[in-house]
């Protein structure tokens, strides 16, 4: 199945592009992964895909004589085939594939669609960092002379940043409803609960059952005790995305990827950032060689200072003339470190599962710190430790990775189970990317994680880096600075992590995920080759500086596709 | 195959970068080793016998062998800081990467002398290294004393922000409030956060108070100067640096390279050590002869130069000491010749340690290593000053006599003439056509006096005669 689909993938990139897309078998593994994206792109050729889609739609008609519009109940008992509860990322990956696997499916969405990703996370996030990533650029003016460039003093509107952000999400949201609505998934609006086995209530008193549910109810920022929201002063990420004002002076507690990109875009829009990291080092996390290097970058030249080691114990919004207020206290002694006085303070110190009100104990599942224990095939674990059938937890309310993407390709593999493959993903080749200028991004272990698991298993770690300095593209962008790291097996080729800190890292971090994903080992890679001058010759680099005992497979397929 | 290996070549053409990456198999273990600060406590590499303080130089590190200058990325460590051994101190970006470089030594950060952005040529003093808190003090006096490239330290502040406690006090013990930029400010000009009174919202200090503290125009753009056609040559050594020349219509402006610059500074040093000169001449016929016997074996003029020069100092140690303090003399123990040549444009002293030592075949093999590294830049910063005596030739273009600058750092250096036959009387009148060179002697009168400068001329010219011990 997989190997027939890439097969007539190839084909179609190589024949003009209009006819496979519709007729062959490749429309469905185009639409497949993370719909969001090929629609955050797809704005002009959209009416070639929407054709598309009736194409599919009507091939499936043929297909199953008794569909109508998205596909009918393979055993009559049940509503639907399919139930996701909660309409982001995560619930919309599922719902595609399970319509292109020829599932009745619906989503339930209580908010709105698009979830924390769409409305209030990476994308209008991605709309403030693109403004800051121009902004710091204009403003560098040894940056802009080294081109020869001359730019008078940038400044910006903060309600034209703010409106940006907002386009692009109302933007993305409609693609992502239009999309479903395009291949028939039902979107039942209200909240939705589990009543009992296979049987959700959704809104006031709607009451569906389904062969199987996925709960991907996500997440809200979590917000630590002691620190009082009120979104003006103090606020969280859900706000701040907002725009709604640029305080001199901003706090921001946590300095994860949220806080670390939201550092960015303050820092841009001139604003004085304090981070308060309740760990010894900035950047927990990351591998420590690439939190080093990000630290002097996006860190110490930037007007940013920091408090590490402490927790911010109370946090009270300005009033009555009075600034922010906020009580440092010792991480580990708990004792009173310093207080601090600012003009804003923005709560990111992660996010915290939404799943209050879903009826867990309809069928007895308890939550562990809010999050829905689930096994590596995403079922969902009871409180006696058992599996509860039919039911599935994908995404940030379940804890195990909380990206987006993550979320859908949870989804998709829990459609791949249902529909009678067994399937795991690994999670260890899922990629992330933190949208900073320059950016960070990984895949696997880290440096020390990999040392860990080589000591307790018994084989030999090595490392492989190159240096940003060293790439052509990157010389010619004038953005030299960057590292990228690869920590392998030597005896085997086997790639354990990737660690990329520079220029469009988030892009390049790919081609190592999906070597990861389908097991190519470093001998077999490196002989890809790789357009030059670009960026990706950062990664080729890493595999030719990778050395490892075992040859390459006998036929590479660039010989292959040669002869 | 056929694929596979073209592939390689037109990566290898395409990717002039190959050799850029720095690929690590477990452990990066050569690194390690260049990345560490090269120490030297002033003279501490020739075992000088006067040690007197503990203030340790942190010098560029050659990172790479192609290294010949770095720039200061940043430094991790600021002033008065505590360093303990192995901490990473300042991060250097060579021709390739960026590196940390680690400390030796337990001690504090005393003195920065070059700053952030600046480049410094390898083995030259970035900042200095106390061994206790005491000393920290004596070597910012020292710094000071280094005419640094760094950026101009503000003066004292104006008087009004001195005695500003009196009005931050009025409201009673409030702790400052500084914003992050003001902090990062007051630390990069060395302004105290405590005195500078905050105009900010809530009374806090933002970055223009400090600024105003510091005495900086908010707009760093400093005026030109103003042209001044009647500036005077300053007849003394103290050059005034507020007026320059006008520039003539068509000159153009070369800023110096960091070798030039490195001249440079060390020429503008020497002016103020007092020295004097003594010239003499040396009967050649001997050497000569010698020579065009050993020229065979590889044996060059400089090799037997420094050798004859290595063994007088062996004989007259306070020609080889130096002067460090203006109070003591430092005897070194070690005789390291350096040579002054030039290679590309550039002035550069290889130096043949041990000079009077080793023998004269091993010199001379030592001799062309370190020509052949100096070219290729790849002289280690030990390679080129460790000298504790110069020797300069110029001999070979003809010139008959001159007159060498002591450089900082050492008693005396030799400048050597042409050999050229000349008559001679001898003292029972009869004359005769002799070979004869004029070497001159430039010294440091705080340590090195004219009779043993004389008394080492003449042990020189005895050895250049009477070359045979050369050769043992």
């Amino acid at each position: 199945m997989q190997s027939a689909f890439s097969l007539s993938f190839s084909q179609s990139s190589l024949t003009p592009p209009n006819r496979p897309l519709c007729s062959s078998n490749a429309a469905p593994r185009n639409l497949r992964f993370c719909g969001l994206r090929r629609e955050a792109f797809g704005f002009s050729p959209s009416k070639q895909l929407t054709s598309c889609r009736f194409q599919i739609k009507s091939r499936r008609i043929e297909v199953s004589a008794a569909a109508s519009g998205n596909g009918a109940p393979s055993k009559k008992s049940f509503d639907y085939d399919l139930v996701i509860i909660g309409a982001g990322v995560g619930g919309h990956g599922a719902a595609l594939h399970a319509v292109e696997k020829g599932l009745k499916t619906a989503i339930i969405e209580g908010d709105v669609v698009g979830g924390t990703c769409v409305n209030r996370g990476c994308v209008p996030s991605k709309a403030l960092l693109a403004v800051s990533g121009r902004m710091r650029e204009l403003q560098n003016e040894h940056h802009m002379k080294s081109f020869g460039l001359q730019v008078s003093a940038a400044g910006y509107d903060r309600q034209g940043v703010a409106d940006h952000a907002s386009n692009l999400a109302t933007k993305i949201r409609n693609n992502l409803t239009n999309s479903m609505k395009a291949l028939g998934v039902d979107i039942l609006t209200g909240f939705g609960s589990v009543l009992g086995p296979q049987k959700v209530k959704y809104g006031k008193d709607n009451v569906i059952t389904a062969k199987d549910i996925i709960i991907a109810t996500g997440s809200v920022p979590f917000v630590p005790k002691g620190i009082e929201v009120d979104g003006k002063t103090v606020i969280t990420s859900d706000h701040a995305l907002k725009l709604e004002s640029v305080p001199d002076w901003i706090a921001i507690v946590g300095s994860g990827y949220i806080g670390l990109e939201f550092s960015d875009v303050y820092t841009a829009l001139g604003s004085e950032v304090t981070f308060i990291e309740a760990l010894d080092q900035l950047m927990p996390g990351f591998d420590p060689e690439i939190s080093k290097l990000a630290q002097r970058v996006l860190i110490n030249p930037r007007k940013i200072d920091y408090h590490t080691g402490v927790f911010a114990s109370k946090i009270t919004p300005a009033k009555d003339g009075r600034p922010v207020m906020i009580e440092l206290i010792d991480a580990k002694t708990k004792e009173h470190k310093d207080t601090l006085e600012v003009d804003a303070a923005l709560i990111a110190t992660g996010r915290a599962p939404f799943t209050n009100g879903l009826g867990l104990e309809n069928i007895n599942v308890a939550t562990q710190r809010g999050f829905i224990p689930v096994d590596e095939r995403m079922r969902v674990i009871d409180g006696n430790g058992k599996l509860v059938p039919n039911l599935y937890c994908i995404g940030d309310a379940n804890g195990k990775l909380m990206l987006a993407h993550a979320a859908s390709a949870q989804g998709i593999s829990v459609v791949e189970q249902v529909t009678g493959r067994d399937h795991v993903l690994n999670h260890l080749s899922i990629p992330a990317a933190c949208f900073t200028h320059p950016e960070i991004s990984m895949v696997g272990l880290t440096e020390p994680q990999a040392r860990e698991k080589a000591e307790k298993e018994g084989f030999k770690v090595s490392i492989a880096k190159t240096s940003f300095k060293a790439n052509t593209k990157a010389l010619a962008e004038n953005e030299g600075e960057g590292l990228a790291k690869m920590i392998y097996r030597p005896d085997n080729g086997e790639i354990l992590g990737v660690h990329i800190f520079g220029l469009h890292a988030a892009d390049l971090i790919h081609e190592a995920s999906n070597a990861i994903a389908l097991g190519t080992r470093i001998q077999d890679i490196k002989l890809a080759v790789h357009a030059h001058p670009t960026l990706s010759e950062v990664v080729d680099e890493l595999f030719k500086a990778a050395k490892v005992e075992s040859p390459a497979s006998t036929t590479p397929q660039s010989v292959k596709a040669a002869v | 195959m056929a694929a596979s290996s073209s592939f390689l070549s037109t990566a290898s053409l395409s990717n002039p970068k190959s050799t850029i990456s720095f690929a690590s198999s477990v452990s990066p273990a050569p690194i390690p080793s260049l990345r560490r600060v090269v120490f030297r406590s002033p003279s501490s590499h020739r075992r000088v016998t006067t040690v007197r303080s503990k203030i340790r130089e942190i010098f560029m590190p050659a990172l790479s062998s192609t290294m010949t200058e770095g720039k200061i990325v940043s430094w991790i460590k600021t002033e008065g800081e505590k360093l303990a051994k192995g901490e990473s101190v300042v991060v250097v970006e060579s021709d390739k990467a960026d590196m940390d470089v680690e400390t030796f030594y337990d001690g504090y950060l005393a003195a920065i002398v070059v700053g952030e952005g600046e480049t410094a040529p390898v083995g030259a003093a970035i900042g200095l290294l106390a061994e206790t808190e005491a000393e920290i003090e004596e070597a910012k006096n020292k710094a000071a004393s280094k005419p640094s490239s760094s950026a101009v330290v503000p003066s004292p502040p104006p008087a009004t922000s001195s005695p500003a406690p009196a009005a931050a006090a009025s409201d009673g013990p409030r702790k400052t409030v500084a914003t992050p930029h003001a902090k990062k400010l007051a630390k990069q000009h060395k302004v105290d956060i405590g005195s500078v009174a905050g105009t900010g919202p809530f009374g806090r200090i933002t970055a223009s108070d400090v600024e105003a503290a510091a005495g900086i125009a908010p707009t760093v753009t400093p005026p030109p100067p103003p042209p001044s056609p009647a500036a005077a040559p300053a007849p003394t050594a103290k050059a005034t640096t507020t007026s320059s020349p006008p520039l003539l219509p068509d000159a153009s402006i070369v800023p110096f390279t960091a070798v030039q610059s490195a001249v440079s500074k060390n020429m503008i040093e020497s002016l103020s050590v007092p020295t004097f000169r003594v010239g003499y001449p040396v009967n050649t016929d001997a050497l000569d002869a010698l020579y065009e016997k050993v020229k065979p074996k590889g044996v060059t003029m400089t090799a037997l130069l420094a050798k004859a020069a290595g063994m007088a100092l062996a004989q007259h140690p306070v020609v080889n000491a130096s002067c460090k303090d203006g109070k003591s003399f430092s005897y070194n123990s070690n005789i390291n010749v350096a040579v002054a040549v030039a290679i590309n444009g550039g002035l550069i002293t290889p130096v043949l340690q041990d000079a009077d030592k080793l023998d004269l075949y091993l010199l001379s093999q030592k001799w062309k290593e370190l020509v052949g590294k100096a070219r290729s830049k790849q002289l280690q910063p030990h390679e080129y000053n460790s000298g504790t005596f110069t020797l300069s030739n110029l001999g070979m273009f003809g010139v008959d006599r001159f007159d060498a600058i002591l450089p900082p750092g050492e008693g005396a250096i030799m400048a050597v003439g042409a050999s050229k036959p000349t008559v001679v009387a001898d003292k029972d009148g009869f004359f005769s056509v002799k070979n004869k060179m004029l070497v001159n002697v430039t010294a440091d009168h705080r340590i090195v006096y004219g009779a043993d400068l004389a008394a080492f001329l003449q042990t020189f010219a005895k050895i250049v005669e009477n070359p045979d011990s050369l050769t043992l």
